[in-house]
């Protein structure tokens, strides 16, 4: 294996129809029209000098390298910033280029440290690659006059350096972090021999720098470096896999020295990043080696027992003995299974099979249950599949950006991006959250227009704005009568068109002026293209599927679905969620989203799998910890989930867990949930197996090991291993069989396999005959089921009320360096820049309380207290608080209820009415928290007790 | 010289405001804040890449860029003295680091008493009678090195 060595053009190359021909060093060639002489001359393989361009970035013009000679020009002009014409005859090498060249480098070599070989990128230089190009010898200025070599290093970023004495001032990482990354963090400070590159007059980590690594990936030289290159010196070889983190599904080349991962660099021919990423996937990845790994699998008779280190035989031999005790005692629906969302399409599909083959029950649910299921509940019903309409790139044609209860540029950062450059181009914005996220203002993007709902009036706000949509004329009428039910479509316009759904009727209830409201729905109906992108501010509601279906109703109405720039786009928070999904998760459906009770579907998956299987719809994750509290649900298989962390109303959650017999945790870390497990299989992180993801776009994106499990078994072969146990044969040697049969058994994957993927890079379902190589956007000439449906969507507020006791509601997010419930990123320096969670309280409630910034404060709600730190801001408004749920030890979702979306169950973790008061000591749930956190999670000696 | 405006968030709020919808607001918005508080405080700098919608680092990259936005405040009086080639000629290197010794600053620095600036121009455009010089903004030529102590000695009584 060898290094993945990708092309750089060192310009952008312009996506026409249109072809120039001319010819470069006495070759012809044919280019786009647009293209630079640089990117011209690559496409024959010619490479001419160049520092300071990239094809990530806009020709600069600024380095002086790539002059070239044109027949009938005068001058040299710079390749990078010459757009190729008809017929053009350009020479890339003469004497007098040669002279030019050597002679400008000669000046960048005067002001640089020649200690190329003791330098961090020695071998990966392109300064060095251009010395040797020109054939630079010597450097007659000398070293004797005023240079930047003495000037100090910038270490405060943990995961790289910037060496400002190596710096050539090409402006690449500034150029990377405006066009790039959209943040805008660098500039050139000062002019002439004076010019540096800056971070604006603080240091890279107080910076406004969001550490998203564009900067260090531009860089020519050693200026910005990871780290772990300045430690370890260059990988030998790599490998492309799919990163872990969230839904945005970032393609990375595990850059490796042996089974030792260097670096993560974004892989520039991906179709989700395109070469992009963010702090989390780009440098957080330390957690897959941590010493907190358990890479024993553990036993224990009762959760207060320490656990006992033994074979695998003996763990899966436990697990299974246990699961058939438990149902042979309390009958077969006693026990279940949940999947996860960070584990493979393969692992997944594996799980749910297990369950409803192996235990012979439906009892299989997921975290999907509490973030996206009324999005799949809500769109299913209106468009008729289970997932976004648009791929990432759609973005770039949107005219008009609508985001609801989203905070793409902390959730989903490269997404986010790709959507501020578009922003920058001049679409325009619509936000609507009780928050002002950072897209409402930050620098070079502002919104058109910041509705800050009231939290828990999402329906009422989107009812008024399809009211105006209806009621001034603004249905695309043409669209609606070719491609929607015109019954549903008229008893909807009748509905909406009701004065009770009026802006006016609504803006005191949903806290936005009606004006706004108005102006918001005019813009998003007659502006262009509109998009909507949405996360769980939108789901995460008692509403959430029916604020999914009104946000459909809105599009359809308007006639905003079938093509690139439109959409209904939900952000998914978690790198599989959407596969897992799709895989067969719920309780109700078979992989590929149909119901238990199909019986041509059924019949189908019984003659494959050989066991009959159950027609009625098992139990969501709720109703599992409802009915063990009951005493009727006795045993768990959990793979890589969180619920007693992630899940709402934590003490009921954990009551659930407790009075099961057999919890069976497969993950990598000893978990919230682990503390109540009585076995532990040892999970295998994203680097050591084998499988694909499915990003929030439906992109099947590949998974490749990088090293051998931690712990021996990936986490498919655990799994296989169970199920054998069990009883249920299960027989596959590597996940691209797994994916054969889900190809064979799922409609909408059944042109998937391992090898089209690798042609490929990836593919969006539906992928089958009618589409061999995926799906980028869905309903492009029809509706998935037909005709589009319109939904009634009453506005039935939730029954979370504020009130003399908790006149606050509290609502959850996240942040940009944490990841949900932070079990990784806990485990990474991004702790540096986010330590503990904190509440975010408007001024004007703080100072009714008598709190300070940075006081201790508890949050009590009717489920439950918890203490911690406040600070005072203004992006929240009054009568509204926000934290986030990454720290185990605060606890916040102790405080959320288990209030929950009528449809699908999502939990309401978006309104929690509260009361906020200064403390001085932790909450009791968190005294007995960190009592218990050690007594439950202790190990004892074992098989290897020296571990 | 303007008198120093102690740094006044409220005050630098109302100048941003004053001048934030010309076109090219941003050199407008810092000539103010320099004309009132007699430099561009470290403080002002989120206050105008906010009403501008910027980055902290893009005015950073203008203040910087431009010699004459000052990031900190300056003595009373302002000495500039040319480096470019004539004065170089005539003498200027050796005459101008003999009295920046004297005074114990380096370029760009302050006395210690607050009197006197003293920072690098190049060229005034008064080659005929270098070295040269501009002092609160009148030009000076043909210097000395006792006309520069008579000018250290006028900026600290005034």
């Amino acid at each position: 294996m060898a290094l993945i060595e990708e092309i750089d053009y060192g310009t952008p190359i312009p996506i026409t129809d249109q072809r120039v021909a001319l010819t470069i060093d006495g070759q012809s060639v044919s280019v786009p029209a647009g293209t630079s002489v640089m990117a011209a001359a690559m496409m024959l393989g010619t490479k001419i000098p160049k520092l300071c361009a990239s094809d990530s970035l806009e020709a600069f013009g600024s380095c002086r390298l790539c002059l070239v000679e044109i027949e009938g020009r005068r001058g040299t002009p710079a390749s990078c910033t010459t757009p190729v014409e008809a017929g053009m005859v350009v020479h890339t090498q003469s004497d007098r280029l040669a002279d030019l060249r050597r002679g400008v480098m000669e000046l960048y070599i005067s002001d640089h440290p020649l200690d190329c070989l003791t330098c961090s990128a020695n071998g990966d230089c392109e300064l060095q690659d251009m010395a040797g190009d020109v054939g630079l010898r010597e450097v007659r200025y000398g070293y004797e006059g005023e240079s930047h070599l003495s000037a100090p290093n910038d270490t405060s970023n943990p995961y790289f350096t910037f060496e400002d004495s190596k710096c050539i001032v090409c402006s690449r990482c500034v150029r990377a972090c405006e066009e790039v990354q959209g943040t805008f963090a660098l500039t050139i400070q000062g002019r002439g021999f004076a010019s540096r590159v800056s971070t604006g007059g603080l240091d890279f980590f107080n910076s406004e720098c969001v550490s998203c690594g564009a900067c260090v990936q531009a860089c020519p030289t050693a200026t910005l470096n990871e780290n772990k290159i300045i430690a370890l010196g260059q990988p030998e070889h790599s490998v492309l896999t799919t990163c872990a983190y969230c839904g945005v599904g970032c393609t990375f080349k595990a850059e490796m020295k042996g089974n030792t991962v260097v670096r993560m660099v974004p892989y520039k021919d991906a179709k989700a990043n395109e070469g992009h990423s963010c702090v989390k996937g780009r440098f957080a990845w330390g957690y897959a080696t941590h010493k907190d790994r358990i890479i024993k699998p553990m036993i224990r008779e009762k959760i207060t027992d320490p656990w006992r280190e033994v074979s695998w035989e003996e763990a899966i031999g436990r697990a299974a003995s246990e699961f058939k005790r438990i149902q042979a005692r309390y009958g077969r629906d006693s026990v279940g299974g949940i999947t996860s969302s960070r584990c493979t399409n393969e692992e997944t599909f594996l799980v749910q099979k297990l369950v409803r083959a192996g235990f012979g029950n439906n009892n299989v649910d997921t975290v999907a249950r509490v973030c996206h299921s009324p999005t799949g509940y809500g769109l299913k019903a209106t468009l008729g599949t289970s997932a976004g309409t648009q791929d990432f790139a759609s973005v770039a044609h949107a005219d008009v950006i609508v985001v609801i209860g989203a905070n793409p540029t902390d959730g989903h950062p490269v997404f986010a991006s790709r959507m501020k450059k578009r922003l920058r181009e001049g679409a325009r914005l619509i936000v609507a959250d009780p928050r002002r996220i950072d897209l409402v203002k930050s620098p070079h993007v502002k919104a058109d227009y910041y509705l800050p709902l009231k939290p828990g009036m999402n329906v009422a706000f989107i009812n008024a704005i399809a009211h105006v949509v209806v009621t001034e004329g603004l249905v695309n009428q043409d669209y609606v009568r070719e491609r929607c039910d015109l019954n549903d479509f008229e008893s909807w316009a009748r509905f909406i068109a009701d004065e009770r759904h009026s802006p006016e009727a609504v803006e005191e209830l949903i806290g936005v002026p009606a004006a706004d409201v108005r102006g918001a729905a005019r813009l998003y109906a007659t502006g262009g293209n509109a998009a909507i992108y949405y996360g769980l501010g939108v789901t995460e509601h008692s509403q959430g599927s029916t604020m999914v279906m009104g946000m459909a109703n809105l599009a359809m109405a308007t006639g905003n679905i079938g093509r690139a720039g439109v959409g209904i786009n939900p952000l998914r928070g978690q790198n599989n969620v959407q596969g897992s999904c799709d895989m067969g998760s719920f309780p109700h459906e078979f992989s590929g989203y149909r119901h238990v009770s199909d019986e041509a579907t059924r019949q189908m998956f019984e003659a494959f799998w050989g066991v009959p299987l159950q027609k009625e719809p098992g139990l969501r994750i709720p109703n599992m910890l409802d009915e063990a509290c009951e005493g009727t649900f006795k045993g768990l298989y959990i793979q890589g989930e969180d619920i007693a962390q992630s899940d709402p109303d934590t003490q009921h959650v954990i009551a659930g867990l407790k009075a099961m017999e057999c919890v069976v945790i497969q993950d990598i870390f000893l978990n919230e949930t682990a503390k109540y497990a009585h076995v532990f299989l040892p999970g295998s992180s994203f680097l050591e197996k084998d499988g694909t993801f499915t990003n929030a776009e439906r992109r099947i994106n590949r998974v490749r090991k990088v090293m051998p499990p931690l712990a021996g078994r990936a986490d498919w072969e655990v799994t296989i291993a169970l199920s054998n146990a069990l009883g249920f044969s299960m027989n596959y040697s590597h996940p691209s069989e797994i994916m054969a049969e889900i190809a064979r058994l799922t409609p909408t994957f059944a042109g998937v396999s391992y090898a089209k993927l690798d042609a490929l890079g990836s593919v969006q379902w539906p992928c089958n005959e009618a589409a061999p190589t995926g799906t980028p956007v869905m309903h492009v000439d029809h509706f998935v089921r037909g005709k589009g449906r319109f939904m009634l969507t009453e506005f039935v507020p939730t029954q979370e009320r504020t009130g003399p006791r908790f006149p606050l509601i509290l609502t959850t997010g996240r942040i940009l360096t944490q990841y949900n419930v932070g079990v990784q990123t806990r485990r990474t320096q991004n702790s540096l820049w986010h330590e503990e969670d904190i509440l975010e309280i408007h001024p004007f409630d703080a100072e009714s309380r008598g709190i300070r910034d940075g006081d201790l404060v508890t949050l009590e709600s009717r489920s439950g207290a918890i203490t911690l730190r406040a600070i005072i801001s203004e992006r929240m408004q009054p009568g509204v608080v926000y934290t986030t749920f990454h720290h185990a030890k605060t606890g916040a979702n102790v405080v959320t209820t288990d209030y929950s979306d009528w449809a699908t169950n999502c939990p309401e973790y978006k309104v929690t009415a509260v009361q906020v008061r200064r403390t001085n000591h932790p909450s009791d749930w968190q005294e007995r928290f960190l009592a218990e956190d050690q007594s439950l999670r202790r190990i004892g000696a074992g098989l290897d007790a020296a571990k | 010289m303007p008198i120093l405006v102690p740094w006044d968030e409220s005050r630098a709020s109302e100048i941003i405001v004053a001048h934030v919808s010309l076109e090219g607001a941003a050199l407008p918005i810092l000539h103010a804040l320099q004309e009132e508080f007699g430099y561009i405080p470290e403080e002002a700098v989120p206050l105008v890449a906010s009403a501008l919608n910027i980055s902290r680092a893009e005015v950073h990259g203008i203040v910087t860029f431009y010699h004459d936005f000052r990031r900190e405040p300056a003595g009373r009086h302002i000495l500039k003295l040319c480096r470019a080639e004539a004065c170089q000629s005539m003498g200027g290197p050796r005459m101008a680091r003999d009295f920046l010794s004297r005074l114990g600053i380096s370029w760009g620095e302050t006395t210690a008493d607050r009197a006197l600036t003293i920072e690098s121009v190049y060229c005034l455009g008064l080659c005929a009678c270098a070295p040269s010089a501009m002092y609160d903004g009148e030009p000076l030529g043909r210097l000395t090195p006792d006309k520069l102590d008579a000018l250290a000695r006028e900026a600290r009584e005034t």
